[in-house]
């Protein structure tokens, strides 16, 4: 027997409610503590490390909408956020070059630039790619995939033969890609020199307003009808199709989404990180991400951020100083949260909430 | 002409060790729903089960290595199921994140165990040389893939015990009102599923260096096999282990390395297109 439905939380009917607005203020509080509190008061390396924490948060917005919301286990967006780091990471390769070649290049003995290069020259074009590119590609993967019927553990088993294929295909083309080392040695960014910490700084800015902005449209989604047509495809896909809908088309739109929000935090982890690599994005990245949505909350979007910045510290903070252990804990982690807690700390939290 | 022969081993034997994998992958995932990342530390598991026994026999211990494989895999198997997967039966995403952590775990004993770097097993003597373009030991090995899945299918149909496995992959309820018990059923599954893991690591010693993610390599194709060929089907992970095997070897020979996975992406992914739920279909009246 293969009746398998998973055993989601029962999402309430909407019933007109007086306008809860603990969300928006709790989302205002937030927002001080990451546009004025955090810039004052930690130093800029430490600030980069959070730059680099809500980058990963976006990637997790999207994985909380896709999986969260939709159902749809993706384990490969490292390849959309490898996608969009790529994009950038070209333009601001090229930006230093000038009218040679990338070093990398260089040193794998390329000697023309590759057509596929030429156009990242131009700003414009690069930052367009950075959305078209992992939204053309979750596109196209999403129609062929859900308009077949293909879900649950395929889907994820699929996604996941996705990022283990791009990265071997990244390694390979070595002198197309940088090979194993990936795209790093920025200099400049937008005419701003990248390493300085006046260029950090206003990068962590923009992460921050980009996240939030992100977060409010993903917030806004959710709520809409088309949200609520996602919470039913996840619950019961089957009953929402003999009501008369797709549920491929609202699959492949919210994957798409979230491809697209992946490459953007891949673009701009590029600047805030300074490097680019087949290892940011394979298997394992784009697993611990998801762990990351699940410890932090997968059916709140809150939680899939929460998740990430704080796996995001747990994984700086153990590494450094308990690095055998890290890997123990971060398995036990897993174990435990969804073995026991499988609504993660948002679920915790809001546990009050219902008794009262 | 001679490097599409040479290249028909290598696909050949590759595709027997996938097999190997997916066959466990397959009845694990098409009976009880679960799918268990941790199934390729179970291959490394039984890879260095090879690698001591070498130490404490000699090269040519690879005959005492599979039996002793098979039982070290299976009987990890059978502790991961009776501790932690059974609790999430019908809850196939939860049950992949949770074995990836058990994997990470493994992963990491094996490294405090046996160190970081890869360890070699040395080929037994007498299965070095080679018969036409087949060496013998990708030889061995396709023999070995060709014995078990002779054994499953006997097993399979031919016992009470493995009519009773197919009736529970059938109609799980229908079964257990049958008298079947079920939970007994799962559990031999598993171990014989994640034995077969073992032997494979074993088959992997001879053609390869061991190391702490050597399952990390596999499960993915493995995988791949089980969504070809359909859940809980032989005959579908024998045609889909074999085929992607010699596609990923022959892709590797007419493009290079890190074209080829693209490629046998791309073809699964237009397979799906055209047979989304693999091969063979269990046919079930049950809407998922």
């Amino acid at each position: 027997m293969t009746a398998t439905l998973e055993k989601p939380p029962v999402t309430e009917a909407p019933v007109k409610e007086p306008r809860d607005w603990r969300g928006p203020a709790l989302f205002a509080l937030v927002a001080v503590i990451g546009l004025v509190v955090m810039p004052l008061v930690l130093e800029p390396f430490r600030l980069g490390l959070l730059a680099k924490y809500l980058t990963y948060a976006i990637v997790a917005l999207g994985i909380g909408l896709a999986w969260g919301q939709g159902g749809m286990l993706t384990l490969g967006q490292g390849v959309f956020f490898g996608l969009g780091g790529y994009a950038m990471g070209m333009h601001l390769k090229l930006n230093d070059a000038g009218d040679g070649l990338p070093d990398f290049m260089v040193w794998s003995g390329v000697e023309t630039l590759p057509a596929l290069w030429e156009p990242f020259r131009n700003p414009v074009f690069a930052i367009a790619m950075v959305v078209v590119v992992p939204g053309a590609v979750a596109w196209l993967l999403g129609t062929l995939v859900f308009r077949q019927r293909v879900r649950g553990a395929y889907f994820a088993i699929l996604t996941q033969a996705l990022a283990a294929a791009m990265v071997i295909l990244l390694v390979g083309q070595q002198g197309l890609t940088g090979g194993t080392n990936g795209l790093t040695n920025f200099f400049e960014f937008f005419g701003q020199d990248v390493a300085a910490d006046s260029t950090q700084r206003g990068l962590y800015f923009t992460v921050a307003i980009v996240l939030g902005i992100l977060f409010i449209a993903a917030w806004q989604l959710q709520r809409s009808r088309f949200g609520r047509l996602l919470l039913a495809v996840r619950d019961g896909e089957d009953r929402v199709r003999f009501l008369g809908y797709n549920p491929a088309t609202v699959k492949t739109i919210t994957f798409t989404l979230s491809a697209v929000m992946a490459g953007i935090a891949g673009a701009l982890f590029v600047p805030v990180v300074g490097i680019i690599s087949p290892a940011l994005l394979g298997v394992v990245p784009s697993l611990e991400l998801v762990v990351a949505v699940a410890v932090g909350g997968r059916f709140a979007l809150a939680g899939a951020v929460l998740g990430a910045v704080l796996m995001g510290y747990a994984k700086t903070y153990f590494s450094e100083e308990l690095p055998d252990a890290w890997l123990y804990l971060q398995g036990a982690l897993f174990i435990l949260v969804i073995g026991l807690a499988p609504k993660g700390i948002i679920g915790f939290l809001r546990r009050k909430d219902v008794a009262a | 002409m001679e490097g599409i022969l040479n290249q028909l081993p290598i696909g050949l034997s590759i595709g027997a060790v996938l097999l190997l994998i997916a066959l466990g992958l397959t009845f694990t995932f098409g009976q009880m729903g679960v799918i268990n990342m941790a199934h390729g530390e179970f291959i490394m598991a039984g890879a260095y089960t090879a690698y001591l026994l070498q130490d404490f026999a000699d090269r040519n211990a690879v005959l005492v290595a599979l039996p002793v494989a098979f039982l070290v895999a299976g009987l990890m198997g059978l502790i991961l199921e009776r501790t932690a997967i059974r609790h999430f039966y019908g809850r196939p995403l939860d049950t992949l994140l949770l074995t990836w952590g058990v994997s990470l775990v493994l992963q990491q004993v094996a490294r405090d165990l046996f160190g970081a770097p890869n360890v070699q097993v040395l080929s037994p003597t007498w299965l070095q040389g080679s018969l036409g373009p087949m060496p013998y030991n990708r030889l061995f090995i396709l023999l070995l893939a060709v014995g078990s899945v002779v054994a499953i299918w006997v097993y399979m149909n031919r016992s009470a015990q493995g009519r009773r496995m197919q009736a529970v992959m059938q109609n799980r309820q229908l079964a257990a009102t049958s008298g079947i018990n079920t939970g007994r059923v799962d559990q031999r599954t598993f171990f014989i599923g994640s034995g077969l893991a073992g032997i494979a690591g074993v088959a992997l010693t001879l053609i390869g260096p061991v190391g702490p993610t050597l399952g990390t390599y596999y499960i993915v194709d493995a995988f791949l096999v089980v969504v070809a060929g359909g859940l809980g089907q032989l005959r579908g992970a024998v045609i889909a282990a074999l085929a992607l095997g010699l596609l990923n070897s022959y892709a590797e020979f007419w493009t290079n390395a890190s074209l080829a996975k693209v490629i046998v992406f791309a073809v699964i992914i237009a397979f799906l297109q055209f047979r989304p739920q693999g091969l063979f279909v269990l046919r079930s009246r049950a809407l998922t």
